[in-house]
């Protein structure tokens, strides 16, 4: 009992330490496989020698300390190797102590906002950028990052590997990219963090809780890169918009776990500490950019600001919504934002609003490649179509959608409203 | 799991005098730059000495009559607190170690999420208090 709570010790201190351990490492070690290697050791050490000997007055120095033993002790080793042959022994008789150049000085916090760029490079793939961020930079055991992506703890190991192998096969330099790179690289971060995010958004209530810790983990990636890079608009942006789509969770399912949809959502169930700290952090990059239209995150952020501000679903400003998917689309075309947009369309008031104007937008996307498949659309459609009053088009348009989706209660939902719509309402 | 960390009152901080602390408030300020850059940090607020407060006391009637601050005993009570996204306790525990304070204590507690009511109290009870705290939230917001 007393090892397993030194073990959660551990645990917690790892979590807290690791990202500027491994970070640390990785600015003078150039290579961030080996700082992590090297942490790990630090890792097993402690987990070994702290439930006897306690938990030092600074476990930070402490592990630091004990990686950069590691290190030294390798480069030693290789050292010795080496003088054995004699044309290198000598000229390593005449040279200084090897270690002279090596500096080891307190981690900066530039180091953290390095160790996350290094993790999103876009030489990895998707799946490569967060597995290692998760890993190097959020603390998390490769055991819990496979069980959060229900794949095997052998086959993330293999993941991480060869993500590291590729960094360094890559030599990418262990830096915060400048000047025009900066823009690219950024998005790469952030679009990895709204990976993790939706990973565990996404997941169906009932699927493992670790799944809903994703969206944690990645809220407190976001707030990280917020604070690291406090000038970049979008880092606040991408975090208001996960604390705001995070705050509906708790009202997303029913009693009887089935989906339930934002507009019938009971908004008492909504985290408002979230709400509170995402429209802050909204504020903040609105007053950085001085816009609130200045990229993607920060207008998905003001769009999901709109719902977590209307007391009811009734109060829901949709003409504001409509205007700001117009500029989301200028930003990033697609026809499912057009989908959503046909939707606020839909519920707007006013001349150029109502669900006829949203249908006819739907029936200008139906023949787009992009939405075959797309459930949403017809599921969109049913609804418009049984707004207006024609319920035999609407009844087929949800039994369509129903075969589309993969997800059960999703499917469940689309027949009832089938269902309803044949029954006259 | 949020967790709330509570802060005791010291006799300073109850008589106002904060002139004599200038160095701890640079030292709370370096660990709060800390919490936030670590990505835990939702809500963190300091509370205006007990002088300036109230106490309700209810009897077993329901009556109630009001005593005026300042409250006895500064260890008794809180005088800031913060809220926490953490990953564990323990978690929680190792951040709060590392927090720049003497001689005091300080509390951690988890708080509820709707998920620990559900299935104990009637759900037209845990439906109403949600509905209650949703319009506070609301007034809160505006």
């Amino acid at each position: 009992m007393a090892d397993a709570a030194a073990k959660a010790t551990v645990e917690a201190v790892w979590r807290i330490e690791s990202a500027r351990l491994i970070a640390g490492l990785a600015r003078v070690v150039r290579d961030v496989g080996l700082a992590e290697d090297l942490a790990q050791d630090a890792l097993v050490a402690a987990l070994e020698q702290w439930p006897s000997s306690g938990v030092p007055a600074n476990p930070g120095a402490w592990l630091t300390a004990v990686a950069r033993r590691r290190y030294v002790d390798g480069v030693r080793r290789q050292a010795s190797f080496e003088r054995r042959i004699p044309e290198i022994a000598r000229q390593l008789a005449e040279a200084e102590d090897p270690m002279a150049d090596i500096e080891f000085g307190a981690p900066v916090e530039d180091d953290v906002l390095r160790l996350i760029f290094t993790a999103c490079h876009p030489a990895l793939s998707r799946d490569a950028r967060v597995a290692l961020t998760l890993k190097l930079v959020a603390g998390l055991s490769t055991e819990q990052i496979a069980r959060a992506f229900l794949v095997s703890t052998p086959t993330m190991a293999a993941r991480i590997t060869r993500a590291k192998k590729a960094l360094a096969d890559a030599r990418v330099p262990f830096e915060v990219p400048a000047g025009a790179e900066l823009a690219a690289r950024l998005a790469s971060v952030l679009e990895v963090v709204y990976l993790i995010f939706n990973e565990g958004y996404s997941a169906t209530s009932g699927e493992s809780w670790t799944r809903a810790e994703l969206c944690e983990e990645a809220m407190r990636l976001g707030r990280m890169l917020a604070a690291l890079a406090p000038d970049e608009p979008e880092a606040h942006g991408l975090v208001a918009l996960m604390e705001i789509q995070a705050s509906r969770i708790p009202a997303r399912t029913g009693r009887d776990g089935e989906l339930i949809t934002l507009l019938h959502q009971d908004r008492g169930r909504w985290n408002r500490l979230l709400i509170t700290h995402g429209l802050a952090a909204l504020g903040a990059a609105e007053s950085l950019s001085g816009s609130e239209f200045s990229g993607p995150y920060v207008i998905q952020a003001a769009l999901a600001a709109c719902h977590a501000r209307a007391p009811a679903a009734a109060d829901t400003d949709w003409n504001r919504i409509v205007a700001l998917y117009d500029v989301l689309l200028s930003l990033v075309p697609s026809p499912v934002i057009e989908l959503n947009r046909a939707v606020a369309v839909s519920m707007a008031g006013g001349p150029a609003g109502g669900p006829a104007a949203g249908l006819a937008i739907v029936d200008a996307l139906a023949g787009s490649p992009a939405l075959r498949g797309y459930h949403l659309l017809p599921s969109v459609r049913g609804d418009l179509l049984d707004r207006l009053g024609r319920r035999a088009e609407a009844r087929a348009e949800f039994e369509r959608a129903a075969a589309m989706t993969a997800n059960a209660s999703e499917r469940a939902h689309l027949l009832a409203r089938a269902a309803r719509a044949a029954a006259g309402g | 799991m949020r967790v709330m960390v509570l802060v005791k009152a010291t006799e300073d901080s109850e008589r106002g005098n904060y002139a004599d602390h200038a160095d701890e408030f640079v030292a709370m300020g370096r660990y709060n730059e800390e919490l936030v850059k670590a990505g835990i940090m939702l809500a963190a607020d300091g509370l205006a000495p007990s002088a300036e407060g109230k106490r309700v006391v209810y009897d077993s009637a329901g009556g109630s009559r009001v005593i005026d601050g300042p409250f006895a005993e500064a260890k008794e009570i809180v005088g800031g607190f913060w809220i926490w996204q953490v990953s564990s306790l323990e978690e929680a525990v190792e951040w709060v170690k590392r927090a720049p304070f003497t001689s005091t204590s300080v509390e951690l507690r988890r708080i509820h999420e709707a998920a620990d009511f559900e299935g104990q109290l009637p759900q037209d009870i845990v439906d109403a208090e949600k509905q209650l705290r949703a319009q506070a939230g609301q007034q809160r917001d505006q």
